[in-house]
């Protein structure tokens, strides 16, 4: 191996703090195994849409079909709404979330503008003009940190 | 005996595999980052390799959440293209190579990498994009392909090491076996872009390339960037360039560019590609 070599050992030590670290970045939700859990029935539902025949049995009736699933209504309404923020944060993953955008015919980053503060025009703009910056999306405790300072400075001016 | 002659990297934007579909390559939004991939077309026709190694990985089309394997290899004779919720792409189906596949499963079981084995999978736009980009539009793909699925979704995802690592157990496993093949192996994903929640969009120009900057060379710094890095440098879908590091890992000790393109943006996400060739390091006699 060539961590014997003196290499630094990047296997994080402790689970906790690896997982720890997931939160603090801004307007993001890591696919984390509790989210995996909690997300597993939206998540096979959206799946399913892979399959033509059931696509159209959705389309038929959508809350028919959703009500085939063990999914809680909150999650029911947040599909039917397509509101993928709140999906996210009932343990929805993107990749799984895009086979019901896709069944909508809506463009995988039209569908994605809608989770930000954007309008789709506007975040279209956006990507074309370089994409959004990380500058300032790293880290919630450095933004927090950054505003702190910035509110002192002004104390003293 | 058979060789990794080289390693390729590459974004799979499933919107790339719309515009080759679509006839849209050429356009003023497309063309800038197909005209980066014309040299590596010319390039494989002279090639010719007879199996590519795909490192990719499926993005909930033939795994669901059922069963998440960390590292999965395709032995099968042949896969088709996915349904990914608008009907499969009219590709042609992908040939996989089993005996080979099969002896590096072995190989790399006994290497202690412990693969999971497919033998039946459909392939989504992760193994097919980067064919179309590679190779154009034939009626049939010209090399064999063996599928080598990563899961870069369900965290924790396997680290930059033990990718590293696993790309230097397929290149001893590729080593020992008989049959003279010419083998390439391509890493596909990334690079920078975030396709969930408020921070979607996010783009790092400055840190791509300098992660296409440690692929080069002797340097293996890029296998020690923890998850952390990625995520918070490149967005959450970022991650998915530890796939390039088995690519890398594949190559040896020293690697040698012969080509290299990066464009933003092509949908959500940064487009950046490398064609590297392995430097065989001179041995020293006893």
């Amino acid at each position: 191996m060539t961590i014997d070599k003196g290499k630094p050992d990047a296997r994080p030590r402790d689970i906790h703090e690896y997982l720890a670290e997931f939160d603090d970045i801004p307007g993001t939700r890591v696919y984390t195994a509790a989210r995996a859990r909690k997300g597993y029935h939206i998540n096979q539902f959206a799946m399913s849409l892979m399959k033509a025949e059931n696509r159209e049995r959705f389309k038929a009736n959508e809350r028919a079909y959703l009500d085939e699933w063990k999914i809680s209504e909150e999650a029911k309404q947040a599909l039917l709404a397509r509101d993928y923020n709140t999906l996210l944060d009932m343990g929805g993953n993107i990749y799984f979330l895009s086979k019901l955008f896709s069944s909508d015919g809506l463009p995988f980053a039209e569908a994605v503008s809608t989770m930000t503060d954007l309008t789709w025009p506007e975040y279209r703009q956006m990507m074309l003009d370089g994409g959004r910056s990380p500058e300032g999306n790293r880290s919630i405790k450095e933004n927090l940190a950054a505003a702190a300072r910035a509110q002192e400075t002004g104390k003293d001016n | 005996m058979a060789r990794i002659t080289a390693g390729v990297g590459s974004s799979h934007v499933p919107l790339l595999g719309v515009a080759v579909d679509q006839g849209k390559s050429n356009d003023d939004y497309f063309g800038p980052i197909f005209a980066g991939y014309e040299w590596t077309r010319q390039w494989e026709k002279e090639q010719k390799p007879d199996v590519i190694i795909l490192v990719y990985n499926d993005h909930a089309s033939a795994f669901d959440m059922k069963i998440v394997p960390t590292f999965a290899i395709g032995c099968g004779e042949s896969y088709k293209p996915a349904d990914e919720g608008w009907g499969p792409r009219q590709v042609p189906d992908v040939e996989g190579h089993p005996d080979l596949a099969w002896h590096i499963a072995q190989s790399l079981i006994l290497d202690e990498f412990d693969m999971t084995i497919i033998n039946e999978m459909d392939v989504d736009h992760g193994l097919t994009v980067p064919l179309s980009m590679m190779f154009g539009q034939p009626e049939q793909w010209t090399a064999k392909v063996i599928p080598l699925a990563v899961n870069v979704v369900t965290y924790p995802v396997p680290s930059g090491n033990r990718c590293w690592a696993l790309g230097e157990a397929i290149k001893r496993a590729v080593e020992s076996f008989p049959e003279d093949l010419n083998v390439q192996i391509w890493g596909t994903g990334g690079m920078s872009h975030q396709l969930q929640g408020k921070r979607a969009g996010l783009l790092n120009r400055a840190w791509d390339n300098k992660f296409l900057d440690l692929l080069i060379g002797e340097t293996d710094e890029a296998r020690w960037i923890p998850h952390i890095e990625y995520l918070r440098e490149t967005g959450s879908e970022g991650i998915e360039m530890v796939m390039w590091l088995i690519m890398r890992g594949a190559l040896g000790d020293k690697t040698r560019m012969l080509h290299r393109h990066y464009h933003i943006p092509c949908s959500n996400t940064a487009i950046g590609h490398i064609v590297l060739e392995p430097v065989e390091q001179e041995t020293v006699p006893a």
